[in-house]
């Protein structure tokens, strides 16, 4: 090549490929361009072994210029020996009795540019890089204002539920509701009932069926005791299989033992699921509020509870009052 | 109005005067919640309230809230993310001028629902820095918040600039196109704010 036009060449190779070099036929370098020659400390590398300034990740075994030559048009895995830890693209072509070689930062943009303190002149005006760091600078920025976002969002959410009053499996009222109903009632005076309800055989039927049939059976019991009690009566489901029915108002010893009964039969009702038939009971403890009774809420809880542990002792399917 | 937007004016009142002064300005503007979203749309009538509480509490017209908040976007701390942003867009202050004309599809890429005004930069005389800025938008006014914003980066690039707003003209579909006047007088004029490609904001 004339001088004039190795000139011309590498001034077009300097514009275009500014992470570019030149290597002899002993694999040194002979020209570089700008950028190049900040990853590799400037000047000084002129004339040392391309080898020996960096290692061939892939394809393995790249130890010599002509192992190198033999990838000509291959994609290449490089990465300096001493200092960055990035690697780089290259792609090389046999030029001469040397190479061609150009370099990329690929998916390690945001490392390199931090350890060779690169800036927009580094690369050529064509290349994508400037974009790409932007581009990853911007959607981090967007994808933090999504998640503040998020966040407030969850805590809301988690807010929201904590004041609910409703169970959302059955729709019926649940824990809360019914601690803020009895206080009310406890607070204004009897009379009132308590009803406490637990399913019997429910979980035989979540191990043989699946929690989907268990699901079921919940929503048909809710809508059976919703059914059996008056509008003004708190209906909820207060854990898993288990419900209280707290109903206002005078009504007798024997009104509450026929609520109880009737609410045990139509519950050991079979309920159909996927062509099986799905069958529970319920045991029931009744405790009753008396009109000026100053007991509290966890008073007439603990009464209830022995209720309803003696109807389970007494066999199933059974109700049973608190003294 | 794109949350981002309302979030900017937010920032701006409670940055530079502090949080009880943003609550007056929010109840001053009928507002049901102080706290906007910079991820969520609101109602375009709701920012025009806002910024005219806005200029009635801090005593100012308008249009020199706007430019304040286009100062602040890219020199405050809690906003340094924006400034780099937009350092992406040239290596030198003349470079980024040029780059205003791609500024609604790089906004574009960061946040897919961002609409941001239609720019247009056209070169007057270059060899004595003359530009004009063309802002097209669905409201008046961004033209003042670009003033801020290229006053202070004209500062941040270390460049010597003159702006001038030469107004507002709406057409009959209702779209404002505001001109300015861009006079670039040294592009090296001092040693400016550095940028360093590799270091993340925030």
């Amino acid at each position: 090549m004339r001088q004039e036009q190795e000139a011309e060449f590498h001034g077009l190779l300097d514009l275009f490929c500014p992470m570019h070099a030149l290597l002899g036929p002993e694999g040194e370098v002979i020209h570089m361009g700008a950028t190049f020659a900040k990853l590799v400390g400037g000047e000084a590398a002129l004339g040392q072994g391309f080898l020996d300034l960096f290692e061939v990740l892939r394809p393995q075994g790249c130890e010599t210029i002509a192992d190198l030559r033999a990838e000509a048009g291959q994609k290449l895995s490089l990465r300096l020996r001493e200092g960055s830890r990035a690697t780089f693209k290259g792609i090389l072509a046999p030029f001469g009795e040397g190479a061609a070689i150009n370099l990329s930062f690929g998916i390690s943009i945001m490392d390199g540019v931090r350890d060779f303190g690169l800036s927009g002149s580094d690369f050529a005006a064509t290349d994508l890089a400037i974009e790409m760091l932007y581009l990853i600078e911007a959607k981090s920025v967007a994808l933090g204002a999504s998640r503040k976002l998020n966040q407030r969002l969850q805590g809301a959410k988690i807010a929201a539920e904590e004041q609910a009053f409703t169970d959302t499996l059955t729709g019926l009222k649940n824990r809360r509701a019914v601690d803020h109903v009895l206080s009310r009632l406890i607070e204004r005076g009897g009379p009132y009932a308590v009803m406490q309800i637990d399913l019997d055989y429910f979980k035989a039927v979540n191990d043989s069926h699946g929690h989907p049939a268990g699901d079921h059976v919940l929503q048909q019991v809710a809508r059976i005791l919703v059914e059996e009690t008056r509008s003004g009566d708190c209906v909820a489901r207060v854990g898993g299989d288990e419900f209280v029915l707290i109903l206002d108002g005078v009504r007798g010893r024997d009104e509450l033992a026929r609520i109880a009964g009737r609410l045990i039969s139509r519950i050991e009702e079979p309920v159909p699921w996927r062509g099986a038939q799905l069958c529970i009971s319920a045991s029931v403890g009744i405790a009753i509020g008396e009109a000026g009774s100053r007991d509290g809420g966890a008073v007439l809880f603990d009464r209830v509870d022995k209720a309803l542990y003696a109807a389970k002792h007494a066999g199933r399917a059974q109700f049973c009052f608190a003294d | 109005m794109h949350g981002l937007i309302n979030r900017a004016i937010q920032g701006f009142v409670s940055d530079n005067f502090g949080a009880m002064r943003w609550r007056a300005i929010c109840r001053a503007a009928r507002l049901e919640d102080c706290e906007f979203e910079s991820m969520l749309h609101y109602e375009d009538s709701l920012t025009e309230r806002l910024l005219d509480a806005v200029a009635a509490d801090i005593g100012v017209p308008r249009e020199a809230v706007l430019e304040d908040i286009g100062t602040y976007l890219v020199s405050h701390p809690n906003v340094e993310a924006l400034r780099r942003l937009l350092r992406f867009g040239g290596e030198s202050f003349v470079e980024f001028l040029h780059s205003l004309d791609e500024l609604p599809e790089r906004a574009r890429l960061a946040v897919d629902d961002l609409g941001l005004p239609v720019l247009e930069l056209r070169d007057v005389n270059v060899a004595e820095g003359h530009y004009r800025l063309c802002c097209r938008f669905a409201q008046a006014g961004f033209g003042h918040v670009l003033i801020g914003v290229l006053r202070t980066l004209a500062d941040d690039y270390g460049a010597l600039a003159f702006l001038e707003h030469r107004g507002v003209v709406v057409t009959k579909a209702g779209e404002a196109i505001e001109t300015i006047d861009i006079t670039v007088f040294e592009t090296a004029f001092a040693a400016g704010r550095s940028f360093d490609l590799g270091a993340q904001a925030g």
